[in-house]
């Protein structure tokens, strides 16, 4: 209502594009609507006009004192509406400066709305798998609710069938009988979706996720490079569909309004700042990302468009949404939409990347002078980022084109360059350098965090470390299955109560003592040939590496079971007896069954431990 | 070899105490190499012997065995153990290897003890490696132990040379025809701080304890 009339007032500052509510204390709904509809027309009018008329921002720009074109990024700007939410509330509290105000219309974000998102995730997983469903097969994914499974994706034939998000699994399958139900991978879609935002940073520096299936872009003053906005967003929808994912885009001058037009706009929906308001005001009030709850309140009240909720007076919906939080209040978030409130695209850092190197001059034939100052390159990088290295890479480049890779790990974070460098001791023999090579890469391709550790106070060391530095030169030289800790395992079988890992993998722990167990076990048990008085009782003597072993005592026997959960059918259970030999050695042996189990023939025996 | 009478004690004493018991004019340091002979391949004696002189503290010890004492006389099992142990076990193929990772290991602050197996005589096996882990051992008061079997005692720099065999066990309290409390014959035959001696070695709640010198001929001989 008063921006039509002030356009053409002042050229400098610039004008203002937004209704002001405090204009209209006293106007009653209906008028309002009928103000609104004028308004409408009369702008849409408007822009059916020649352009040079009815758009005259490009001149003050030009003469403005700031001196920088507000259309197109600037560091300043960045900075000025980067400040976070102290920022914000100022901006809420007070009116802000017209170079401020008109800097907040001047971004240029682009949301992407990803609609199925986990579903394309998961059938690409399927198809990557071998198993891909046919398109025509309702499919989806559920999460665990309150009152079972709940639907959290569906694919398109599943929704054509009546299946919604949301709902109980059981009530749907009840509508779609041939419903394919999978679980879904809530913390892997989020990891993925971040993954993609750092991708997407090949169109603008400047992206985040927004929400569980969107992104928002800041591509102020990179659309250019790519031919424009509207070529910008066909070439992201085209390489996101490359991806297997559906898009909807939406260009706007806030970010709320981006996402607005994404989720219920047209397609790849462009939207100027002048024609904001108007483009804004037919959408529903869900578009204005609040909760459910607002929303229905919202309804209930009959503002059902933003265009209803724009028309209320100013003073009216901040008196009722005084002390609600930003995604309770329409007020804010409608601010935030029309570019009154700052709402930066808060785009978080690139992971960070080590990996040095050394271009030579001349083809060498060995790699090693080159290493440690390689390898105290990469921990001075490691160090500025508080990172250390988990797992090492060395490549050689060969002048003939070939790579060749020597990878070194680590069991525990770390960014000491000596002991990187010896870890590589004897590693570098087997690289074949051909003619020579002339460049020389060490990253870091797996890296943790790693914070500095205090030592301790008498000038020692952390035993830990020490430890893990052990472990990784062991490891090193002799290969990591070859170093091994015990977990203990919840298991009768004796064999199966300590599984041995990677020492890189776990620290050392205590296993669970049992008596009557050998102190070394033989792995796999060992046939002995057996005497015996009878064929349930203990063994009178046996023949065991071609040694006769006459028993002076025994004990036993000790019967454990098969697990059935685990082994075969069919296998057999096993006495244990604990045996003296006429040398004083002691063995564990056991027979393998028992006579008339219906399981085999007559029982063997075997030795399976020395006790000490 | 002069032959020096064995030490003839009529209390129990620990390892410390044997070594402790002369006026020799070096000292015995509390940690040191050790090498123990198994008499018979099979026998579990001799990790029963290190094993209860191994102190269950919160460090891990280092196991390293070559393959072919590893098939032959069995894996380390953990549930077996009279004292609950943190073992890095490590599987080689070479005995030199064994060698570099127990002076890798005794280079290592966070370990307790270090325990190596090797098969044989193997060449690489000679003075220099086990006076390299002997002063190792020393310098870092970290004891390390050498099971070798099917060995012959030949030059070496151990400051303790063990030879290890089983005897039968002690009388079962409640169970006259089971095994009873495990006993070793513990034969000293050489060592750096006192001349060799001959013991029954049995575990006790403090550790390993030696008791009533075995002046007599062995009881019996045998050969795997």
């Amino acid at each position: 209502m008063t921006a039509q009339d002030k356009l053409p007032v002042l050229a400098f500052p610039p004008p203002r594009p937004r209704p002001k509510p405090k204009a209209s204390p006293r106007a009653n709904p209906d008028d309002l609507a009928r103000a609104i509809d004028a308004l409408r027309g009369a702008l849409e009018a408007e822009l059916k006009k020649p352009k040079p008329v009815q758009d005259p921002r490009p001149e003050p720009e030009s003469f403005s004192p700031i001196g920088t074109p507000t259309w197109r990024a600037s560091d300043q700007m960045k900075s000025a509406s980067g400040s976070g939410r102290a920022g914000v509330a100022a901006g809420a509290a007070a009116p802000t400066g017209p170079e401020l105000e008109r800097d907040l219309l001047a971004r240029r974000v682009v949301a992407i709305h990803l609609p199925r998102f986990a579903m394309e995730r998961w059938q690409r997983w399927a198809t990557r798998q071998g198993d891909a469903s046919p398109d025509d097969l309702p499919i989806a994914l559920a999460i665990e609710g309150t009152h079972g499974p709940v639907v959290h994706a569906t694919n398109r034939s599943a929704e054509l069938q009546g299946v919604h998000t949301g709902a109980r699994v059981v009530d749907m399958r009840a509508l779609c009988p041939d419903l394919k139900v999978e679980f879904a991978d809530i913390g892997g879609d989020q990891r993925a979706l971040e993954k993609l935002m750092h991708w997407c940073r090949r169109w603008c520096p400047w992206t985040a996720v927004d929400g569980t299936a969107g992104l928002v872009m800041d591509t102020t003053g990179s659309d250019h490079l790519f031919g424009g906005e509207a070529q910008m967003m066909r070439d992201i929808e085209e390489k996101l569909s490359h991806l297997g994912l559906s898009a909807n885009l939406a260009a706007a001058p806030t970010h709320g309004a981006a996402w607005a037009l994404s989720r219920f706009g047209g397609v790849r929906d462009i939207c100027a700042p002048e024609t904001l308001p108007v483009h804004m005001a037919p959408l529903p009030v869900r578009a204005l990302r609040l909760e459910p709850d607002t929303i229905l309140l919202l309804k209930r009240l009959g503002l059902k468009t933003i265009g209803d909720l724009a028309a209320v007076p100013r003073v009216s919906l901040a008196r009722r949404f005084n002390t609600a939080p930003l995604p309770q209040n329409p007020l804010l978030r409608l601010d935030q939409m029309m570019g009154k409130l700052a709402e930066p695209v808060n785009a978080p850092d690139d992971p960070p990347r080590f990996a040095v190197q050394s271009t030579l001059a001349e083809p060498v034939q060995d790699p090693t002078p080159h290493l440690p100052d390689l390898c105290a390159e990469l921990c001075k990088g490691l160090h500025s980022e508080g990172f250390g290295a988990r797992r090492v890479t060395l490549t050689i480049y060969r002048t003939d084109g070939e790579v060749a890779h020597v990878t070194v790990a680590t069991a525990q974070a770390s960014r000491d360059a000596d002991h990187l460098l010896r870890l590589f001791d004897g590693k570098l023999d087997n690289i074949n350098p051909g003619f020579g090579f002339d460049l020389i890469t060490l990253a870091a391709s797996v890296a943790e965090n790693l914070h500095t550790h205090q030592t301790r106070l008498d000038g020692g060391v952390d035993d830990g470390a020490e430890l893990a530095r052990l472990v990784d030169r062991l490891s090193a030289r002799l290969g990591s299955h070859n170093i091994r800790c015990a977990l203990p395992l919840a298991s009768h079988m004796p064999e199966r109560t300590e599984e041995w890992r990677s020492a890189l993998e776990r620290a050392p722990q205590v296993a669970h003592l049992r008596p009557e167990r050998p102190l070394r076990l033989f792995d796999p048990p060992e046939e002995v040939r057996v005497l015996y008085a009878v064929p349930e009782g203990p063994p009178a003597q046996f023949v065991w590496r071609r040694i006769t072993h006459r028993v002076t005592r025994f004990s036993g026997p000790e019967r454990i079971a098969p697990e059935w959960w685990r082994d075969s059918p069919g296998t057999r259970l096993r006495d244990y007896y604990r045996v003296e030999d006429h040398f004083g050695q002691r063995f564990w042996l056991y027979r393998d069954g028992v006579m008339g189990d219906g399981r085999g023939a007559t029982p063997r025996w075997f030795l399976h431990g020395s006790f000490a | 070899m002069q032959h020096l009478p064995p030490l003839t004690t009529k209390g129990e004493n620990t390892p410390q105490m044997v070594l402790r018991n002369r006026n020799h004019k070096q000292e015995a340091p509390e940690a040191t190499f050790a090498e123990v002979f198994a008499d018979t391949v099979v026998d579990a004696a001799a990790t029963g012997f290190i094993c209860a002189q191994l102190a269950a503290a919160g460090k891990p010890i280092l196991w390293i065995q070559d393959r072919l004492s590893r098939r032959e006389a069995g894996k380390p099992y953990l549930a077996g153990l009279s004292a609950p142990l943190k073992v890095i076990s490590v599987t080689v193929s070479k005995p030199a290897d064994v060698l570099w990772s127990m002076e890798e290991g005794l280079r290592c602050t966070g370990l307790s003890a270090v325990l190596g197996e090797i098969w044989g005589d193997p060449p690489c096996l000679d003075f220099t490696a086990s006076k390299r882990l002997a002063l190792r051992a020393e310098a870092r008061d970290l004891p390390a132990w050498l099971i070798r079997r099917a060995a012959t005692p030949n030059l070496s720099a151990a400051r303790m040379r063990w030879r290890i065999s089983s005897l039968p066990s002690e009388t079962n309290r409640y169970d006259m025809r089971a095994p009873g409390h495990p006993l070793w014959r513990a034969e000293l035959f050489r060592a750096r701080w006192r001349p060799p001696g001959e013991w029954v070695a049995r575990q006790s709640a403090t550790g390993l304890t030696l008791s009533h010198g075995l002046n007599d001929a062995p009881s019996h001989q045998h050969t795997a």
